[in-house]
């Protein structure tokens, strides 16, 4: 499933993967679906252009929809005409590693390449960045922050203190019928708009993998801020940069020692795979970026992402 | 473009087809399963080149399928793939205003590997490709094969002789092992140039 565009085999055990719910297309659609507001997949672009990842493999399966186009991360004209396929990895320093996936397919068994390839690859934990329709929110959900997470048992031993620290809420369960008053109708779990989510929890929780879920209730629209919000909370937990990102779509280069562009880019699926992290550095580097030791980033080009700018 | 510029001649044989069956393999013009397969054709003179003339739709499920067993056939080593498709004009997104006068017009996507020069303007981000050649181009990625997309954007529903000639300069580049009809005669395009057909005079 993947192909490392390195000279050697890719490597992932023990890493961190972070990744975008990816939807699956509808037979008969023609364009493929994201999960509402791609937020997540704006989430991980922002990573992806923050820490400044370069490719290291490619998703190479039958079940993407074939697209290709020029590099959506271009910082200069040098590196503007690299092609990019749907799925690819992309690598920050020596130490860490990244992998680029599509965010649109067209078939189910998706979900069980993906499950399969991140139990083959040993990853410590995977995250999942995605996002649920703020319409079909119920009454308990309308209140509070519209952030909500998801966690497997296996990962739950491991987080239950930070994330308690942190006080998110867990996704609630609700009733199938709402407004049926049923004593034996059990409270399900409903993700809407969220792709395979549910899917990917749920098969996680059966293969014991420690996966967990970070999604935010949205609209269709400008999702540039849920994006910037996600990032946050998702750096809340992991620490993955020295300070929050702040809403800035872009700043100015004007050289080498200031920091550089912030490309927000829309509409890309990502799978940010995180090593296991070493002693941060506090210092920044030459050009003005935040250093960040063993990050991994999967980062995947939606057909949305080239086709809604 | 390849079927007047490069099959009229009588320098290629047909040495081989794919056929994809699915809900579009009858076309709407009553063609069989046999005449809207892709055909490969192979020069007499040069058997290193070979033409695969792609006529039949190609379903979304099938293109990465399709793509896998037509390359298993081949030989990768110094195998350099060259794609020409087409797309309306209308899918180009750009931050500047296109005149009407400005389509036809090509745009280019290579793999990393393909160290040769594109004949013109690489496609600039929004835009993407997709479908066959966005499979092939991603095989020939993912492999490490040189390949070069030129994709025409042009502003008319079927070819035209206008929108042929965009593809000329392609020529320069295969010129080198496809010889090429560079002004073939209007009977030879009127042959291969569809008219346009009495359900879509809706706007005459």
């Amino acid at each position: 499933m993947f192909i490392s565009s390195q000279s050697s085999p890719a490597a992932f055990k023990g890493f961190t993967l972070v990744m975008v719910s990816l939807t699956v297309n509808p037979a008969g659609a023609s364009r493929p679906a994201v999960a509402v507001g791609n937020v997540g997949q704006l989430a991980v672009d922002l990573l992806v252009s923050t820490l400044n990842m370069s490719r290291a493999g490619y998703f190479h399966t039958d079940c993407l929809i074939p697209m290709a186009g020029n590099n959506p991360y271009a910082s200069c004209k040098e590196d503007a005409e690299e092609l990019h396929t749907p799925a690819e990895g992309s690598t920050r320093s020596q130490s860490s590693f990244s992998i680029h996936w599509v965010g649109t397919c067209h078939t189910f068994p998706i979900l069980f390449q993906l499950v399969s390839w991140i139990k083959a690859s040993g990853f410590s934990r995977t995250v999942v960045l995605s996002s649920s329709h703020s319409y079909q929110r119920d009454d308990q959900q309308l209140q509070g922050t519209p952030l909500r997470y998801l966690i497997t048992p296996s990962l739950l031993t491991a987080s239950a203190d930070a994330l308690k620290e942190l006080g998110w809420r867990e996704m609630e369960r609700i009733p199938a019928f709402p407004g049926v008053k049923d004593a034996d109708a059990e409270p399900r779990l409903c993700i809407p708009g969220g792709g395979i989510t549910k899917g990917l929890y749920t098969d996680s929780c059966d293969e014991d993998l420690p996966l967990a879920v970070l999604l935010l209730f949205c609209s269709e629209g400008d999702n540039i801020p849920d994006a910037f919000a996600l990032v946050n909370h998702l750096n809340d937990w992991l620490r993955l940069l020295d300070s929050q990102v702040i809403l800035e779509t872009r700043l100015s280069c004007k050289s080498a020692g200031i920091r550089r562009e912030i490309q927000v880019l829309s509409c890309t699926s990502v799978l940010v795979v995180l090593s296991d992290f070493l002693p941060r550095a506090k210092n920044r580097t030459a050009s003005g970026r935040f250093r960040l030791p063993g990050v991994c980033c999967l980062e995947a080009v939606s057909l949305l992402h080239f086709s809604n700018c | 473009f390849l079927s007047a510029y490069v099959l009229a001649s009588a320098n290629w044989d047909a040495v081989g087809r794919a056929v994809a069956w699915n809900e579009r393999s009858r076309s709407a013009t009553g063609q069989s399963g046999e005449e809207s397969a892709c055909v490969f054709y192979r020069h007499k003179d040069d058997l290193s080149v070979l033409i695969c003339h792609v006529t039949c739709y190609i379903a979304e499920d099938q293109l990465f399928q399709w793509t896998e067993k037509v390359f298993d056939c081949l030989q990768s080593r110094e195998l350099t793939v060259t794609v020409l498709s087409d797309r309306s004009v209308a899918d180009y997104k750009t931050a500047e205003y296109l005149s009407s006068s400005s389509a036809p017009f090509l745009r280019s996507l290579h793999s990393s590997v393909f160290s040769d020069q594109p004949v013109c303007q690489s496609l600039e981000q929004p835009n993407i490709i997709t479908g066959l050649p966005a499979a092939v181009l991603n095989h020939c990625q993912v492999n490490r094969i040189a390949a070069v997309v030129y994709h025409c954007y042009n502003d008319v529903s079927g070819p035209d002789s206008v929108t042929v000639e965009t593809y000329r300069p392609v020529l320069s580049k295969l010129g080198r092992s496809i010889q090429a009809d560079c002004s073939p005669s209007a009977d030879v395009l009127r042959r291969f140039v569809r008219s346009s057909e009495i359900q879509s005079n809706l706007y005459i």
